[in-house]
C-alpha cells in the first residue's frame, strides 16, 4: 500500500518531516459518524454481506433432480469436493503465482533501484513509463503476449535458432506462457512499492554502508535490501494475491492442462449447471490458503508499515 | 463559545496588559505549567526564557488559545479570554516552523488574516506590511521558493499585519544561522518599537532574550523562577537555576556562618566568603550558595592582601588558559570548592605569563557577589 | 587501463540502469504489438499477422465499425465516471473520519477498508454474483449496468481511502493551527487550508479509481450480465474473432492517457516554480 500512498502524496511543502502519523485530534462526535456512515455502509452491503452470502452458498445443497436450484443447508460436501477434486489446479495456482512473483521481483528490483538512485532527473519519465502501459486494456496486452509468444513469433524463433527449444516445442498453451503473462501483468505492482521504499531511504546510510563494506554487493545485501523490505513485502503481496486468483492469463495463454483455480471457479459459476456451491467453496478455500500463506510470510518478514 | 457567541466581538476588542493568573496546564502524566502568574505591560517586549520542556511554549499556546489551561485565567486588560477559541482572540503567533501556507503566495499568506477578519482592503494591508519587513519584491512567490530567513520574515509579516494586541513569537529565530539571527534580533526589536505592539518572545537563547527584551521571565519546570529587566536578572539572580542559565556563575556551596556588618558570611571547609546581605536570596536553613560571575574575578600569582578578606579564594591550580582575543579565560581548580572560571579582559600591556599547573589565587569585588538558596 | 578493462568498468557502472531500461522496454513490448496489429489486414481474427494487404489504415478509419465495440467503450467510460465520483466522495469522507477523529472501532474501520484490497478479484466477483443473484432479486436488481457501477464503487473505495489517508496524514497540523490563529473559524480553516492541501491526494485517488474501474475485467465479468464494458468486449470477442478496432481503440486510450499524465506533470511543475 506504500505504492498507492506514494501516488497520493504528491506536492512539496505540505509534508511533515518524516515521523509517525499524527494522532487524531477530534473526539468522536456526530461528524465522525456522519463521515463514516456512507462508506462503511457501502462496504458492509457490497463486501461483507456478499462474503457472508458466498459462505452461505458454499454450504447450500441442490434440490435433487433439479440442478441449478439450491436451498439453504449446512452441507460441507462442496468443500470436500473443492479440496479433493481440484488439488492440481490449486497447486498450479500457487506454483504459477509464486513463480510469477519471484520473476517479477527479479525484474522489478533493478528497475526500482535505478529509478530511486541512478535516474536523477529522468525519474519522472521512468515513472510514467512504468505506469503508462497500464492504460492499454490488460486484455489487449495479454493477447499481445499471445502474439509475441506465438509459434511464428520472434521469441520462439530465436529460441529454436539457439537450439534452446526443440523444433516441435511451443510456449503458448504451456505453463510458461501463463507465468510469463502473470509476471508481466503484475510487474508494476512490484515496482512501485519497492521504489517508494527505496526512495524514502536516506542515501547517506547507504553511503555509510559503502564505507564499511568494501564490496558493493555486500552493501546492497546488508544495507539497501533490508531497508527496502517493507516495499518488497508490499509488492510481493500485491503481486501474489491477485495472481493466485487470476484466470485470464490461463485462459488466454494456456490450455486445458494449465487451468488454475480461477478457471475452475469461473466455469463452475457460468458453465456448469449446479456448480454454485462448489464454486463458492473453492473461492473460500482459495482465500483461506492465501491468507494462511500471507500470514506466515508477514510473520517471517513482516513490518507494521504494511497498513 | 463559538463564532456565534455574542461575546466573540468582545474578545476581539480586548485591550490592555496581558495578564496570566494562576495558570496551570496538566496532562495525564505531568504538569507542563504550574500555577503561573505574570503581567506583560502593554507595548513592551517580553521574553519567556527557559530550557526545552520548561513549559514556555505551552504557556504561549495557551495565550494564543491553541491550548486551554486546566486552571487559571488569561486576560487582556479587563477582558477574560479564558475558554475562547484562537480565532476569537486579538492574538497572533509566529510559529517556530513558520507554518506558512504552501499553496498560497507570500502576499496571500499575509493577507489571510485581514481577509478572515473582513477587512476592507486586505491586499493593501498585506503590501504595506511586506514593505515593513522588506519583502515586497517576493510577494508573488510561494513559500517554498524562499530562503529560511525570508520565510521567517513572511511569518512575522503575516502576524503583524493584523495589529494584534499581543504578538507571540515561538522561538522564531531558531532555524537561522548565527549572522542572520543577530540581524533578525535587531530587526524584530526595531519593528516592535516602531509599531508599539506587545511582543511575547519565547526562546532558550539567553543572549537573545537579554538583547531584545524589556522584561525577561526565566522559566523552569513549569514555573517562573525570576522575572525582571535583563540587567537586574543578570546582576542579581535569585535562584541557582537562573544564575547558571543566564550567563555563567562560579559557585561555592556552603552554610551561613555569620553576619559581618552589611555582609553575610558563607563558609565551606576552610574557605570563607562574604556577600552583601541585601544581595542574599531570602530563605530558611543554613545552606546557601555563594555566586560570582567569572568576568568579575581576577587571577593572581600570589595570595591577595589581607583587605580581600572574604573576597578571594586560593590557592588553586590553574588547569587551562584560553586566549579568545578580547579576553583570556582561566580555569582554576580550588580544592574543596570545585572548578572556577575567570574571564579577564586583555587590558595589560604585558603578555600573559600564567601556564597550566601554576598555583594561583582568585579575587573579586565583594559587591558583585550574590547568594542563592538551591 | 586497457580498453577491455575500461569497457567492463563502464558496463558495471551502468549495469543496473541498463537492466532497468531493458525492463521498461519489456513493459512496452505488448503495447507496441497492439499498435502494430491495429494495422493488420486480418482474415478471421486479429491474432495472426496477415502479410497480404497489411499494413492497412482501414481500421483506423472506421474505429466503431464493429458492432458493440463503441457501446462497450461508452459503458466503460460512463461506469468509470459514476464509480469514480461516488468512490471519491465516500472514500474521502471515510479517510477524514479515520485520520482525524477518535472513535471506537477505528481499528475495525481500517481493517474493513483494507481487506477488500487483499482479496483476490475472483472472490470479490463471486461473492457479488451470489448476492446479486440470490440476495438482491427481491429488490428487483438485475445484472447489468448498475450492478457494474455498484461493484466498481466498492473496490475503488478502498484505494481512494488509502490514497487520501496518506496525503492527509502527511499534512502538517501546524498549518491548521496557524489558520485558526489568523481568525479562521473551523469551516474557513477546512475550506481554505485543509481542503486545498489534501486536494492533490483526492485527485490522485480519483485518477487511480478511474483507471482501476476502466481496466477491470474479472469482477465486471462476473456481475455484468448482458452488459459489456470494453475489457469484457475484447475478451469475449477473442473467442469469436477479435477485431483490430479493439487495438485501435486500446492504443488511442493509451495515447490519450499518456498525454493527460504528461500535461498534468507539466502543469504541476510549472506551478511549483513560476519563472518570475
Amino acid at each position: 500500500m506504500t505504492a498507492l500512498a506514494h501516488i497520493g502524496s504528491t506536492g512539496a511543502g505540505a509534508q511533515t518531516p518524516g515521523g509517525p502519523a499524527p494522532e487524531p485530534t477530534k473526539k468522536g462526535g456526530i461528524t465522525a459518524y456522519l463521515l463514516l456512515l456512507p462508506g462503511v455502509l457501502w462496504l458492509l452491503v457490497f463486501f461483507v454481506a456478499p462474503m457472508a452470502q458466498l459462505a452461505a452458498v458454499s454450504l447450500q445443497s441442490q434440490f435433487p433432480g433439479y440442478p441449478g436450484y439450491y436451498y439453504r443447508d449446512v452441507n460441507f460436501g462442496s468443500y470436500v469436493t473443492a479440496m479433493t477434486e481440484y488439488l492440481p489446479q490449486f497447486g498450479r495456482s500457487l506454483l504459477f503465482a509464486g513463480a510469477a512473483t519471484l520473476l517479477a521481483f527479479v525484474l522489478a528490483y533493478p528497475l526500482a533501484y535505478a529509478m530511486a538512485f541512478k535516474a536523477g532527473k529522468w525519474r519522472g519519465l521512468m515513472m510514467i513509463c512504468v505506469i503508462a502501459p497500464f492504460f492499454t486494456s490488460f486484455i489487449l496486452r495479454t493477447i499481445a503476449w499471445r502474439q509475441i509468444l506465438a509459434d511464428e513469433g520472434p521469441i520462439v524463433g530465436a529460441l529454436k535458432w539457439l537450439h534452446v527449444m526443440p523444433s516441435s516445442g511451443r510456449i503458448t498453451e504451456t505453463g510458461f506462457a501463463v507465468v510469463a503473462g502473470l509476471t508481466y501483468n503484475f510487474l508494476p505492482f512490484m515496482v512501485l512499492p519497492i521504489y517508494a521504499s527505496l526512495e524514502r531511504a536516506d542515501p547517506k546510510i547507504i553511503e555509510a554502508g559503502g564505507d564499511l563494506y568494501a564490496n558493493g554487493l555486500t552493501t546492497f545485501r546488508r544495507v539497501t535490501l533490508p531497508m527496502s523490505m517493507p516495499g518488497v513485502l508490499a509488492g510481493t503481496l500485491l503481486t501474489f494475491i491477485p495472481a493466485a486468483g487470476d484466470y485470464v492469463n490461463a485462459e488466454l495463454l494456456g490450455s486445458d492442462s494449465t487451468k488454475m483455480v480461477g478457471n475452475v471457479i469461473e466455469s463452475q459459476f457460468f458453465k456448469v449447471l449446479g456448480g454454485f456451491p462448489v464454486a463458492a467453496a473453492l473461492s473460500f478455500t482459495l482465500m483461506a490458503v492465501i491468507l494462511a500463506l500471507v500470514f506466515v510470510y508477514v510473520r517471517r518478514y513482516g513490518t507494521e508499515e504494511l497498513l | 463559545m463559538g463564532i456565534f457567541s455574542k461575546s466573540s466581538g468582545a474578545f476581539r476588542d480586548a485591550k490592555g496588559d496581558l495578564i496570566l493568573e494562576d495558570v496551570t496546564k496538566s496532562f495525564a502524566t505531568f504538569t507542563a505549567v504550574d500555577d503561573l502568574s505574570l503581567t506583560v505591560p502593554r507595548g513592551s517586549f517580553f521574553a519567556l526564557l527557559g530550557p526545552s520542556g520548561c513549559g514556555k511554549t505551552t504557556t504561549l499556546r495557551m495565550v494564543a488559545g491553541l491550548e486551554q489551561p486546566t486552571a487559571g485565567r488569561i486576560k487582556i486588560g479587563s477582558t477574560d479570554l479564558t475558554g475562547s477559541r484562537p480565532y476569537e482572540r486579538p492574538v497572533n503567533t509566529v510559529f517556530q516552523s513558520y507554518a506558512l501556507f504552501p499553496h498560497l503566495t507570500v502576499r496571500d499568506n499575509v493577507a489571510f488574516g485581514p481577509k478572515r477578519r473582513g477587512s476592507a482592503d486586505p491586499v493593501g494591508e498585506a503590501n504595506k506590511t511586506l514593505e515593513l519587513v522588506q519583502l515586497s519584491h517576493l510577494a508573488d512567490r510561494k513559500p517554498t521558493q524562499l530562503s529560511g530567513g525570508q520565510q521567517q520574515r513572511v511569518a512575522v509579516a503575516r502576524a503583524l499585519v493584523n495589529h494584534p494586541e499581543v504578538l507571540l513569537l515561538d522561538e522564531p529565530l531558531g532555524a537561522l544561522d548565527l549572522k542572520l539571527r543577530r540581524e533578525m534580533q535587531v530587526e524584530l526589536k526595531r519593528i516592535q518599537m516602531e509599531v508599539g505592539l506587545t511582543f511575547v518572545h519565547v526562546t532558550h537563547d539567553q543572549e537573545e532574550a537579554m538583547t531584545m527584551a524589556d522584561t525577561v521571565a526565566v522559566m523552569n519546570l513549569g514555573r517562573i523562577e525570576q522575572m525582571g529587566a535583563p540587567e537586574v536578572l543578570y546582576d542579581l539572580p535569585r535562584t541557582k537555576f537562573v544564575a547558571n542559565f543566564l550567563g555563567q556563575s562560579n559557585m561555592l556551596h556552603g552554610t551561613v556562618a555569620g553576619i559581618d556588618g552589611d555582609f553575610t558570611v558563607i563558609g565551606a571547609g576552610d574557605h570563607k566568603v562574604k556577600v552583601r546581605t541585601s544581595r542574599m536570596a531570602p530563605g530558611e536553613g543554613g545552606e546557601a550558595i555563594f555566586g560570582i560571575r567569572p568576568e568579575k574575578t581576577r587571577v593572581h600569582d600570589e595570595a591577595p592582601s589581607a583587605g580581600s578578606d572574604g573576597a578571594s579564594l586560593g590557592p588553586g591550580t590553574l588547569l587551562d588558559v584560553s586566549f579568545t582575543g578580547v579576553a583570556t579565560q582561566y580555569l582554576v581548580d580550588v580544592p574543596g570548592v570545585g572548578r572556577w572560571a575567570v574571564y579577564e579582559q586583555n587590558l595589560d600591556l604585558d603578555r600573559i605569563s600564567n601556564k597550566p599547573g601554576d598555583q594561583v589565587w582568585i579575587s573579586w569585588n565583594p559587591g558583585h557577589a550574590f547568594g542563592v538558596r538551591s | 587501463m586497457t580498453t577491455g578493462q575500461k569497457l567492463r568498468f563502464w558496463i558495471s557502472e551502468r549495469i543496473v540502469m541498463i537492466i532497468a531500461v531493458a525492463v521498461l522496454l519489456y513493459l512496452f513490448l505488448p503495447v507496441a504489438y497492439t499498435f502494430a496489429f491495429s494495422f493488420n489486414n486480418y482474415r478471421k481474427s486479429n491474432i495472426a499477422w496477415n502479410p497480404e494487404g497489411s499494413p492497412t489504415l482501414k481500421h483506423w478509419q472506421d474505429p466503431c465499425g464493429v458492432e458493440g465495440i463503441c457501446e462497450s467503450l461508452g459503458t466503460s467510460i460512463r461506469v468509470g465516471f459514476i464509480a469514480t465520483l461516488a468512490a471519491t466522495i465516500l472514500g474521502t469522507m471515510l479517510a477524514f473520519a479515520l485520520v482525524r477523529h477518535k472513535f471506537k472501532g477505528r481499528g475495525a474501520g481500517n481493517m474493513l477498508v483494507f481487506i477488500p484490497m487483499a482479496t483476490p478479484e475472483i472472490v470479490l466477483g463471486a461473492s457479488l454474483l451470489t448476492i446479486f443473484v440470490q440476495g438482491f432479486t427481491r429488490v428487483g436488481l438485475k445484472l447489468g449496468f448498475w450492478t457494474i457501477v455498484l461493484a466498481h464503487i466498492m473496490f475503488c473505495l478502498s484505494f481512494v481511502v488509502v490514497t487520501v489517508k496518506a496525503r492527509l496524514q502527511s499534512l502538517d497540523p501546524r498549518l491548521e493551527e496557524a489558520a485558526e490563529d489568523l481568525y479562521a473559524d473551523p469551516r474557513s480553516t477546512f475550506w481554505r487550508v485543509t481542503f486545498p492541501l489534501v486536494l492533490p491526494g483526492i485527485v490522485s485517488a480519483a485518477l487511480l479509481s478511474f483507471s482501476l474501474s476502466f481496466d477491470d475485467f474479472i469482477i465486471t465479468n462476473f456481475i455484468s450480465g448482458n452488459e459489456s464494458t470494453f475489457p469484457k468486449f475484447v475478451y469475449v470477442s477473442y473467442l469469436r474473432g477479435i477485431p483490430a478496432q479493439a487495438n485501435v481503440i486500446g492504443f488511442s486510450m493509451f495515447v490519450i492517457a499518456v498525454l493527460l499524465v504528461v500535461v498534468g506533470q507539466v502543469i504541476g511543475s510549472r506551478r511549483r516554480s513560476p519563472s518570475s
